[in-house]
């Protein structure tokens, strides 16, 4: 005797939220009943495993039918097969396109291709996250990549118009196109300590400054080509205009003004003024040098390597604390409108606005 | 030509990639209409084309308009090779043929193919323009209402219930004709949804005429069926009960509320004043024993039941004509007692199961029939003569059956087939009962100005189960006592029903879902030799099925079963029955005397030790039920005359019916009513069995009730949460040599096992109640057993439930009885000038008068009765529903449009309503919460679905898993194109299911039907307004 076929079908959709994060997380049916049992589905209610398979099985297949609305969400709202209220339609949309850090961390800045995907069993094992889940994950973010990639306007309400996804969720798939389009070097050992919401912290303040589409916006509303206003590449006028900032350190009269200045302000302020001021020249050449490459595309996939390199870690073999830091890099950047032969203000804002802030969601252990 | 119909193709979405090389498509639409084909331009490269075409214009007959579908296909445009069907739509445009319907078909439909499912959807328009015509001969019955529904749709009134109507028409298979082996399967699949479309079609216009040649304007209760025989041919079959439905106009709504039945209390008061009204006809004394029933119908099993020898034609060779042989008798004697019966009609059924107050008098019993017969070639389509004989004989058997029972109607009528190969099990079953002729009375019509007094005040709320037949005649034995609410009738100890529960009953405690099970094994064998067989298993499978229920009955302290259905289904090794009924304890009724358990051998001791402990189980299980479902009778006063408690010492025997040996069927002893007490002998391991399985129906978990009828007696305050569902499940037996027991229990716990699943899925909306559980049995293959299910989940309050009405029902008392006073007046008036009937109904209606008076006093004593109070509020409850009024206000409130329809997908993340009208499905005949305000028609689809890539669609599972999803949503698609935002009274007919897991092929065929309508939500604001004078107090109880 064996059940041959067994369904339940709602004119409403019945979805367990509990089943489709099992689902999501790449369990197969047996683990997902097991987990389910582990999890005291039957102790609050007097059923039997039989039971519980058989509505695991149910709903494993109602999620399988839906992936595939799920790949375009917009779908999910006007298709006829299913009947699911919006709140939900809402809640499993933001779960199908839900990551896992460790994870994202792993592919972030990478190429979004097959060769990638290849090595996803190595991530799986790595990370302890299923290979389906995997997978999942990593064609979350092909998929909007691809489409976001050929979309004009602002990239992070394209997404969320797209995916249907929340702010926060939408916010963090622009962080990872963003990495994907620039592939800034993520991977290596020096970085391993910066967490993704680090990262995606640092994107939305790259792609807020420093893009075509940030000008288009902000900064120069003169520009009126909206047209052309991407959010996935840095803006080459500005980085060419970085190159004037070069001044900074080749001009020696300015480098010991911005550096006097500096101290100036800094003095008694903080345990570490000693060390400050020793490596002042040192730690302006590091970040203006930054500034000045950012034309090569070698040198922005660099970027954060050289952020680490250059800066977080002499400060950091210098014991300065985060409240340091912060108070280095805040007269650092107002010292130079002081500067009376400095003309770059507007580029050294822009500049320094992102590099700060980068700075200090990057400074910790 | 009186009739234009008219569509417009506006555009697709979704559809699928037809061009490999562009990931593209070139779509295009052919509209067909009988022979007219129209095309759309083709919109290249696209995936959401934009037809935007002309109105294309079809004029045609209005026949056409009611047999044929309108057909959209949908074609990919191939500049070299044929064009490919992406798929098709098939657009009922029946709704449109009713002024009072839909106006229009508007709307998103899917996209539908055979093989792949949907793919994508269409946008559609459609319209028809109907010139009226006077031609008296003509073929079309275009305006007449169906309905699904089996009660009188709210919002309308009865003005006459005419009877019963039946059609069928027959045709061959498509499937199974020579050219199938020719054309592709998609081809065959689409000539027999074509066909089957056509023939409801032309079987919905027969029927109508038929409805139009008795005065009516509308079929209730509409129930087609279709019978696949293979080789032998499709039949598509329907009965319905014609009726002059009324609608309720703002004017009249409140003055027609058919609230009289809702107030027991209030009759008490004014029926001593003029104390003639009554149409309690009670008794019916002629004696009917008629020779008839003696002659075809041999044995009745017990009281309330009786059960027809299956009638066996052995006529496999020859033509199915020979059955006129034993039918020719039948007809004759039949015509000597047409006389007697209701209205001269052939057949007095109605397929109705409740009714208007004051409709059901009396209710005798369940009588059923069932044939087994052999099929053959339909030789001729257009004479279906043997299949309407076959139907014919069926109903002169439930006819006669009723008759013996002292009833002239049978109420809650259905029909079904069980086929395998060449052999169909036909059964008919319902329930004898004693209605109110005026309902039925030839040219009422004319009367207009009196006609709301159709309302009658209803009979006391215990006035059904009053037996109808003769007590000094009693057409079985059975143990009558007087009524336990007006001590002057007599009433039997037990009634089984299968109609719902009458609103005014009055119940003692819950209800709760009943349910036999039984399998019996039988030679595999050919024509003849295997009719026999099953015919001879006939009579203890009915006997073992009812035994069964009176056994879980009395375990649950319950002496009522409503909503009974057995179902009996034939394969080619078993026999499967299943009966499943809602019970309750009749307030009106005896308390159901225990259950006694017997040893065999007296005298050994172990023995002794085991009866008592399977004794004290039973008895555990039966103070624990009582408990569960809160039966606890209110005391009896026991002036009672002739005491109605029986004496404990009775015991009757009940054989175990494995007397198979035994052809003598009438050495049975069929009697277990007549005793108190049930004993249950254990003579054998099967005893033991039985009294096992008796206790292993597990009771829902905590907060779940189920029952098989429409709502739960005992629960009364619905909201408006519902989850419909339909479940599937199909076991292998692989073990082959099974044993009747073996096969039982696995039976059993297949049918365990789904309750306790839909628990389980739906432990989230408790306090609820899986209502209107319908389960239906096949044995697809030799060692499959299938059962499907289709029940909708309700939402109730669970607090509510005894404290608020009495309060409520104290303030509204006064009010009451003014609006109460003149119906009896005028009621009176009419039945004594109306009743003009042949002597032996009005002789009726005269003992009536008596009758009532006296019930009538002695009713005043439950006024307070909080059980009354509960019918009482329930039924205002209906009350509103149905008479309120339909305001423009109201209707824009809950458009069922949603205001982001044309919303652009870009243009917001809240994707709120969508562009997807919710539409809900219920088999029930409403929506908690809501009032249906208007019915768009009636919706009656057939899909077929094929594949060849089971596997990859996920094995049989996830092949019928999408199909049900798929079938859902057409009909979602359907109603919401013609405007509503509901469908009531669903069903699903059939669900055939052929699989070849080997080929990597499956079939499935899926019949469904329902009424799409139009619901709003019931908001107290609303009710004031609609229905303040008189039902205001009441608000807060709904």
């Amino acid at each position: 005797m064996a059940v041959e076929l067994d369904v339940f079908v709602g004119n409403t959709t019945i979805m367990d939220e509990e089943v489709y994060q099992l689902w999501l997380d790449g369990y197969t049916v047996n683990d997902a009943v097991r987990a389910r049992m582990e999890g005291g589905v039957l102790d609050e209610f007097d059923a039997t495993a039989d039971v519980l398979l058989s509505d695991t099985m149910d709903q494993y297949r109602t999620f399988q039918m839906c992936e595939r609305l799920l790949h375009s969400p917009a779908k999910l709202a006007n298709q006829l097969l299913f009947q699911i209220p919006p709140h939900r339609q809402t809640m499993l949309i933001e779960r199908y396109y839900a990551f896992d850090d460790v994870f994202v961390r792993e592919v972030l800045g990478k190429k979004l291709s097959k060769g990638t995907k290849k090595d996803l069993d190595d991530i799986s094992a790595k990370t302890g996250v299923t290979l389906k889940s995997c997978r999942r994950q990593f064609d979350n973010f092909k998929r909007i990549f691809k489409v976001v990639e050929e979309l004009k306007g602002p990239l992070v309400e394209n997404i969320r118009q797209h995916f249907l996804l929340s702010d926060k969720l939408a916010r963090d798939y622009a962080a990872i196109v963003f990495f994907a389009n620039n592939r800034f070097e993520t991977g290596k050992k020096k970085l391993q300590y910066i967490t993704f919401q680090d990262f995606a912290f640092c994107a939305g303040q790259l792609i807020n400054n420093w893009t075509v589409g940030a000008v288009g916006e902000g900064l120069c509303k003169t520009k009126n080509n909206m047209v052309e206003d991407m959010d996935v590449d840095l803006d080459k006028e500005f980085l060419q205009e970085l190159k004037e900032l070069k001044v900074l350190i080749t001009d020696k009269d300015l480098l010991d003004q911005h550096k006097s200045l500096v101290c100036t302000a800094l003095r008694g302020k903080t345990k570490a003024f000693n060390e400050m001021e020793a490596n002042f020249k040192n730690l302006s050449r590091g970040l203006v040098n930054i500034a000045t490459k950012l034309t090569n595309t070698k040198d922005v996939r660099d970027f954060f390597i050289d952020l680490v390199e250059k800066f977080i870690e002499p400060c950091r073999s210098d014991r300065w604390t985060a409240a340091d830091v912060k108070l280095y890099l805040t007269h650092y950047t107002n010292s130079a409108h002081i500067l009376d032969t400095f003309k770059h203000q507007v580029v050294w804002d822009r500049y320094m606005g992102v590099i700060k802030s980068c700075i200090f969601k990057m400074y910790h252990d | 030509m009186p009739g234009k119909l008219k569509a417009k193709i506006v555009a697709g979405r979704h559809l699928p990639v037809m061009d490999r090389a562009s990931d593209l498509t070139d779509a295009f639409v052919e509209v067909k209409f009988g022979n007219t084909t129209f095309k759309t331009d083709v919109c290249p490269k696209s995936l959401n084309p934009q037809w935007n075409s002309e109105w294309f214009k079809f004029e045609v007959d209005d026949e056409d308009l009611q047999d044929e579908p309108l057909q959209i296909t949908v074609l990919d445009h191939d500049t070299y090779s044929a064009n490919d069907a992406i798929g098709k739509v098939y657009i009922d445009i029946d709704p449109l043929l009713c002024t009072e319907a839909a106006s229009i078909i508007s709307g998103w439909f899917p996209i539908y193919d055979t093989i792949h499912g949907i793919r994508g959807e269409i946008n559609v328009l459609v319209k028809v323009e109907l010139f009226n015509d006077l031609n008296r001969f003509r073929q079309s019955s275009c305006g007449v209402k169906f309905f699904c529904t089996t009660s009188i749709p709210y919002s309308y009134r009865a003005v006459m219930v005419h009877g019963f109507v039946e059609e069928l028409v027959v045709n061959e298979d498509p499937e199974y004709q020579w050219i199938d082996r020719i054309r592709t399967p998609r081809a065959s699949n689409e000539a027999r949804q074509r066909l089957i479309s056509l023939m409801s079609g032309e079987l919905q216009r027969k029927i109508g005429l038929k409805v139009l040649e008795m005065g009516g304007n509308a079929v209730v209760g509409y129930l087609q069926c279709f019978d696949l025989e293979g080789e032998s041919g499709l039949v598509v079959r329907a009965i319905g009960t014609a009726c002059t439905l009324e609608k309720f106009s703002s004017g009249s709504a409140s003055i027609t509320c058919p609230h009289p039945s809702t107030a027991p209390p209030s009759n008490a008061c004014n029926s001593p004043k003029d104390g003639k009204e009554s149409p309690l006809a009670h008794g019916c004394r002629s004696t009917h024993n008629s020779p008839v029933h003696s002659a075809c119908s041999s044995q009745r099993l017990s009281q309330n039941f009786s059960v027809s020898v299956p009638t066996l034609i052995f006529t496999g060779m020859g033509s199915g004509g020979s059955a006129g042989k034993e039918a020719g008798p039948l007809k004759t004697l039949l015509r000597q007692q047409t006389q007697t019966t209701l209205e001269q009609r052939e057949f007095p059924f109605f397929t109705l199961t409740s009714f208007p107050p004051g409709f059901l008098v009396h209710v005798g019993g369940v009588v059923s029939a069932r044939s087994v017969k052999l099929l053959d070639r339909i030789h001729n389509p257009d004479e279906p003569e043997t299949r309407d004989a076959w139907w014919e004989e069926i109903r002169q058997e439930i006819k006669s059956h009723a008759k013996a029972l002292g009833c002239h109607a049978v109420v809650g009528y259905s029909e079904n087939t069980s086929i395998c190969e060449e052999v169909c099990i036909l059964s008919a079953s319902g329930t004898a009962a004693i209605l109110n002729p005026r309902y039925m009375r030839e040219g009422c019509l004319d009367v207009g100005s009196i006609d709301h007094r159709f309302d009658d005040p209803s009979p006391p709320n215990c006035g059904f189960c009053h037996i109808p037949y003769d007590e000094l005649n009693m057409p079985f034995p059975a143990q009558l006592a007087y009524c336990y609410q007006c001590r002057r009738q007599k009433v039997p100890d037990v009634l089984f029903t299968t109609i719902d529960l009458p609103a005014e009953a009055a119940v003692t405690g819950k209800g709760c879902l009943i349910q036999a099970r039984l399998c019996r094994l039988k030679k595999k064998a050919q024509g003849e030799v295997n009719a026999t067989a099953i015919s001879n298993l006939l009579p203890f499978m009915e006997y073992e099925l009812h035994t069964q229920l009176m056994n879980k009955l009395k375990l649950r302290s319950m002496n009522a079963l409503f909503g009974l259905h057995i179902q009996i289904s034939v394969g080619e090794n078993m026999l499967l029955g299943l009966a499943s009924a809602t019970g309750v304890y009749l307030t009106a009724l005896p308390a159901p005397g225990g259950i006694q358990i017997a040893g065999k051998t007296p005298g050994d001791l172990n023995n002794e030790q085991h009866v008592a402990a399977i004794q004290k189980r039973i008895n555990d299980a039966i103070a624990k039920n009582k408990e569960l479902y809160q039966i606890n009778p209110p005391e009896l006063t026991d002036e009672g005359v002739g005491s109605p408690i029986p004496e404990p010492r009775q015991r009757s025997r009940i054989f175990r019916s494995h007397s198979e040996s035994s052809d003598e069927l009438s050495e049975l002893d069929l009697s277990h009513g007549k005793k108190d007490a049930f004993v249950l002998e254990i003579d054998d391991t099967d005893a033991v069995e039985d009294i096992h399985s008796l206790l292993t129906d597990a009771p829902p978990p905590a907060g779940f009730h189920s029952c098989s009828t429409e709502t739960m007696p005992g629960i009364y305050n619905w909201t408006s949460g519902i989850q419909m569902f339909t479940s599937v499940r199909v076991l292998r037996l692989n073990n082959t040599n099974l044993t009747n027991q073996g096969l039982n229990k696995i039976f059993t716990d297949l049918c365990e096992n789904l309750l306790k699943s839909f628990y389980f899925k739906l432990r989230s909306t408790v306090p609820c109640c899986l209502c209107h559980l319908n389960f239906t049995v096949a044995v697809p293959e030799e060692e499959l057993v299938q059962v499907s299910v289709t029940a909708v989940a309700m939402t109730f309050d669970k607090d509510q439930n005894q404290e608020k009405p009495p309060e409520k029902a104290t303030t509204k008392g006064g009010s009451e009885t003014e609006d109460q006073l003149q119906f009896p007046l005028e009621l009176s008036a009419d039945s004594s000038s109306t009743s003009p009937q042949p002597s032996k109904i009005s002789g009726v209606a005269e003992n009536t008068i008596v009758s009532t008076r006296a019930v009538s006093v002695d009713y005043g004593s439950f006024a307070d009765r909080c059980s009354t109070w509960l019918e009482l509020l329930r039924l205002k409850a209906h009350t509103i529903r149905r008479g309120s009024v339909k305001t423009i206000s109201s209707l824009e409130h809950c458009s069922p449009l949603p205001e982001g329809r044309s919303r652009s997908l870009c243009s917001s993340r809240s994707f709120g309503v969508g562009s997807v009208t919710m539409v809900k499905m219920t088999p029930l005949s409403f929506l908690p919460g809501t009032r249906i305000i208007k019915y768009l028609g009636i919706i009656n689809m057939f899909f077929i679905r094929e594949t060849t890539s089971l596997r990859e669609e996920g094995g049989v599972s996830g092949f019928l898993h999408s199909f049900i999803a798929e079938v859902f949503a057409m009909v979602r698609a359907h109603v919401a194109a013609l405007g509503g935002n509901a469908v009531v009274s669903y069903s699903m007919k059939d669900c055939v299911l052929m699989e070849n897991p080997n080929k990597n092929q499956a079939q499935c065929l899926i019949n469904v039907s329902g009424d799409a309508v139009i619901c709003v939500r019931e908001t107290d604001q609303e009710q004031t307004t609609n229905t303040g004078q008189t039902c205001g107090t009441i608000d807060g109880a709904t």
